[in-house]
C-alpha cells in the first residue's frame, strides 16, 4: 500500500482520523445501516406497521369511532356468505383475465408494428403513451362522457353507420356495464405493454430475423420461433406487474360506475372503500382489502422465483 | 422496410397502426373539444339541425374561466404541485442511498433486504387504505399535505432504489477504488464519483415518481376531507359533480388543465421516461 503511505498527509485522511463518525462509516456494514436507515423508517411506518395494524383490524369489529374487540374470524366468515362480495372476487378474476390477455395481444401487435422503420416513429411512439401518462381518474372521465347514456358520441357514431336503432346504455346495464369498464383498462393498459414489449424486441438481434429468413422461414414462423422466445422473460415481468395492479385497480370502476349498477360491477378494491369508507365499518373493509392478499402473493413469489431463475441462467 | 406489395404495407401496417393511434387518442381530443363546446351545444338532442358532435363552430372559454374562478381547481394544482415535487424528491434521496447501499456494499442481509424492499415494490396501494388512514389519523397527519408526502415514498422509494441499482450495477468498481487510493472517504467516493455518473437514472426516477404522485387517488381521496386540501385528481372527481348533475364542460377542462403539468414533463423527457418505465419493469 505504498500509494495510500504517500496520500497520508492528505487532507482526507486527516479528517477520518478527526471524525469518529466518518471512521465508522468507512466499514462497509455501518454506512449500509446509515444509508438505508431513511427508507426502512418510512417503509416500516406507513407499509409494515399498517399492514399489521390491518390485520389486527380484520379480526375485531371496529368501526369509524368505536375500537371494537376481539371477534377471531367472523369478519371473514360474513364475507364467504356475503353475495356482493362473491360478485366482486368473480369482477376482479374476469376482469384481470380479459383485459390482460387483451393488453398483451394488442401492446405485443402494437409494439411490432412500431419496431419497424417508419418516418414520423419517435413522435407516434411518444403520443402514444400519453393515456398511460394522463392522470387515470382525468382521462376516465372522459371515457365516462363517451359513455354518456344521452349524448354518448360513441352512440351517435354507431346509429350514423346503421350498426344500432337504439342507445347502448354502456353503464346502466349491469351485463354491460362490466365490459365497458374492462374496455377503458385496456385502453389504458396497451401503451405501457407497447413500449415494454417494444423495449424488448429492441435488445433482440436482428441478425437472427435474417439468419431465419434465409433459412427460409416464413414471417410467422419467425416471429413464433425467433422473436417470441427471446421476449418471453420481458413479456413475463410486464404481465405479472400488470395482473398485480389490474387485480388490485380502483379508479376506473370509481369513476365510470362507483361498483353500480346494483352493486355488479365493484371489485375487491371498491367494495372495500365502499363497506369501511363510505359505510364506515372498517374491519370489514380491511378484511375485503386483505383478501387479496393471498392472490397477490402467489405473484409476486412467482415473480420473484422467475427473476431468480433468469438471473441464474 | 416492408417486404411485398403495396396493398400488404397498407393493410399490415400503415391501417393498423392508423387505428391504434386514433383509438389511443381519440378521448384527448374529445376532451378538449368538450372543454371549449358552449353548453347549449353540448346538450342538443341527435335530432336538432345541424348537429355536427365532432367539432364547434362556437368555441368558449366559459367553462375554464367557471373552473379558475367559482372552483378552487388553482389551489389544487398547487397542493399537487407543491405535494408531488416534496413527495419525489424525499423518494429519490431514500432510494438513491437505498440503491446504492443495495448494490455496491457487502453486509449481511443485503439481499433479504433487496428482495423485502421488491416485496413493497408490488404492494399495490388499495391493500392497506384503510389500516393506513388509521395510522395517518394517529400521527396527526390527517387532512394535511403531510398525509400525501410521507405516504407516496412507500411506493415511490421501492420503484426508484430497484431502478438506481440497476445503473449503479453498471458503473465499474474500478473508479471507486480510485478515488479510495487518492484518499477519499467511502462515502466522498459514492457522493462525488458514483451519484454524478447516475444522473441520467436519478431523471428517470424522479420524472417517473413526479407522474406517478401526480397520478395517485386513493390515498388523496381517503386522507384529504376538506375541499382547499384536494389533489387535482380528487378535487375534479369530488367537486365538479353535484348530486348527480355533471358539468360536463368544466369536468373535462378541469381534466384537461390537470393533465398539462405531467405532459409538459413528459414531453420534454420522453426518453428519460421511457427508460424509467421500462427499467422499472426489467429491473
Amino acid at each position: 500500500m505504498a500509494v495510500s503511505d504517500v496520500t497520508t498527509s492528505d487532507t482526507y485522511a486527516v479528517s477520518v482520523r478527526r471524525w469518529p463518525i466518518t471512521r465508522l462509516l468507512e466499514d462497509e456494514r455501518w454506512l449500509a445501516f446509515v444509508l438505508l436507515l431513511p427508507t426502512l423508517v418510512l417503509l416500516g411506518l406507513f407499509i409494515a406497521y399498517p399492514f399489521v395494524k390491518g390485520v389486527e383490524l380484520s379480526v375485531t369489529d371496529a368501526k369509524v369511532g368505536v375500537p371494537g374487540s376481539f371477534v377471531g374470524m367472523q369478519n371473514f366468515a360474513l364475507l364467504l356468505n356475503d353475495s356482493i362480495f362473491r360478485v366482486a372476487v368473480w369482477n376482479t378474476v374476469v376482469y384481470t383475465a380479459v383485459t390482460t390477455v387483451f393488453k398483451l395481444a394488442l401492446g405485443l401487435w402494437l409494439a411490432l408494428l412500431l419496431n419497424r422503420n417508419f418516418k414520423g416513429k419517435a413522435f407516434t411512439r411518444a403520443f402514444i403513451l400519453l393515456p398511460f401518462i394522463i392522470p387515470t381518474v382525468l382521462s376516465t372521465f372522459a371515457w365516462k362522457w363517451m359513455f354518456d347514456p344521452t349524448f354518448s358520441v360513441i352512440n351517435w357514431t354507431l346509429f350514423r353507420l346503421g350498426l344500432i336503432g337504439t342507445r347502448i346504455n354502456w353503464l346502466g346495464d349491469p351485463s354491460l356495464a362490466l365490459i365497458s369498464v374492462i374496455i377503458v383498462n385496456i385502453w389504458r393498459g396497451v401503451p405501457f405493454y407497447a413500449i415494454s414489449l417494444l423495449a424488448g424486441l429492441q435488445t433482440i438481434n436482428p441478425e437472427l430475423q435474417d439468419a431465419a429468413a434465409i433459412d427460409g422461414a416464413r414471417p410467422w414462423q419467425r416471429f413464433w420461433y425467433v422473436t417470441w422466445p427471446l421476449l418471453l422473460p420481458v413479456t413475463m415481468v410486464v404481465v405479472l406487474f400488470s395482473v398485480i395492479q389490474t387485480f388490485a385497480d380502483f379508479q376506473l370502476v370509481y369513476v365510470l360506475t362507483g361498483g353500480g349498477p346494483a352493486n355488479a360491477t365493484h371489485l375487491f378494491a371498491t367494495y372495500a372503500y365502499q363497506i369501511g369508507v363510505g359505510t364506515g365499518l372498517l374491519s370489514q373493509g380491511a378484511a375485503i382489502s386483505l383478501a387479496m392478499f393471498p392472490v397477490l402473493l402467489v405473484v409476486v413469489i412467482v415473480q420473484l422465483l422467475y427473476i431468480r431463475r433468469v438471473e441464474t441462467l | 422496410m416492408i417486404e411485398g406489395a403495396k396493398w400488404r404495407r397498407w393493410v399490415f401496417f400503415y391501417i393498423p397502426l392508423s387505428a391504434f393511434v386514433f383509438t389511443l387518442l381519440f378521448p384527448f381530443y374529445w376532451m378538449m373539444v368538450t372543454a371549449v363546446r358552449p353548453d347549449a351545444e353540448l346538450y342538443r338532442p341527435w335530432s336538432a339541425p345541424n348537429y355536427a358532435p365532432f367539432w364547434t363552430a362556437h368555441p368558449t372559454l366559459d367553462h375554464i374561466t367557471y373552473l379558475l374562478q367559482e372552483t378552487l381547481f388553482s389551489t389544487w394544482m398547487l397542493n399537487t404541485l407543491f405535494i408531488s415535487i416534496a413527495a419525489t424528491l424525499i423518494s429519490l434521496f431514500c432510494g438513491l442511498l437505498a440503491g446504492y447501499a443495495l448494490s455496491r456494499l457487502k453486509f449481511r442481509f443485503a439481499g433479504m433486504l433487496g428482495t423485502a424492499i421488491f416485496i413493497t415494490y408490488l404492494v399495490p396501494q388499495t391493500l392497506l387504505f384503510i389500516p393506513l388512514a388509521d395510522v395517518v389519523r394517529n400521527f396527526h397527519l390527517g387532512d394535511t399535505p403531510w398525509a400525501l408526502i410521507l405516504t407516496y415514498p412507500t411506493f415511490l422509494i421501492p420503484f426508484c432504489t430497484w431502478l438506481l441499482m440497476g445503473y449503479f450495477k453498471a458503473i465499474p468498481r474500478e473508479l471507486e477504488e480510485c478515488a479510495r487510493i487518492d484518499g477519499a472517504a467511502r462515502w466522498q467516493a459514492m457522493l462525488y464519483i458514483i451519484f454524478p455518473i447516475a444522473v441520467p437514472g436519478i431523471l428517470s426516477a424522479g420524472i417517473f415518481a413526479f407522474t406517478l404522485s401526480w397520478n395517485e387517488f386513493i390515498y388523496a381521496l381517503v386522507f384529504l376531507s376538506s375541499p382547499a386540501q384536494k389533489t387535482v385528481p380528487v378535487g375534479v372527481t369530488s367537486e365538479l359533480i353535484r348530486g348527480d348533475v355533471f358539468y360536463w364542460g368544466s369536468l373535462m377542462a378541469g381534466a384537461l388543465l390537470g393533465s398539462i403539468p405531467v405532459a409538459f414533463v413528459y414531453s420534454f423527457f420522453v426518453e428519460h421516461y421511457v427508460a424509467g418505465l421500462t427499467g422499472a419493469v426489467k429491473g
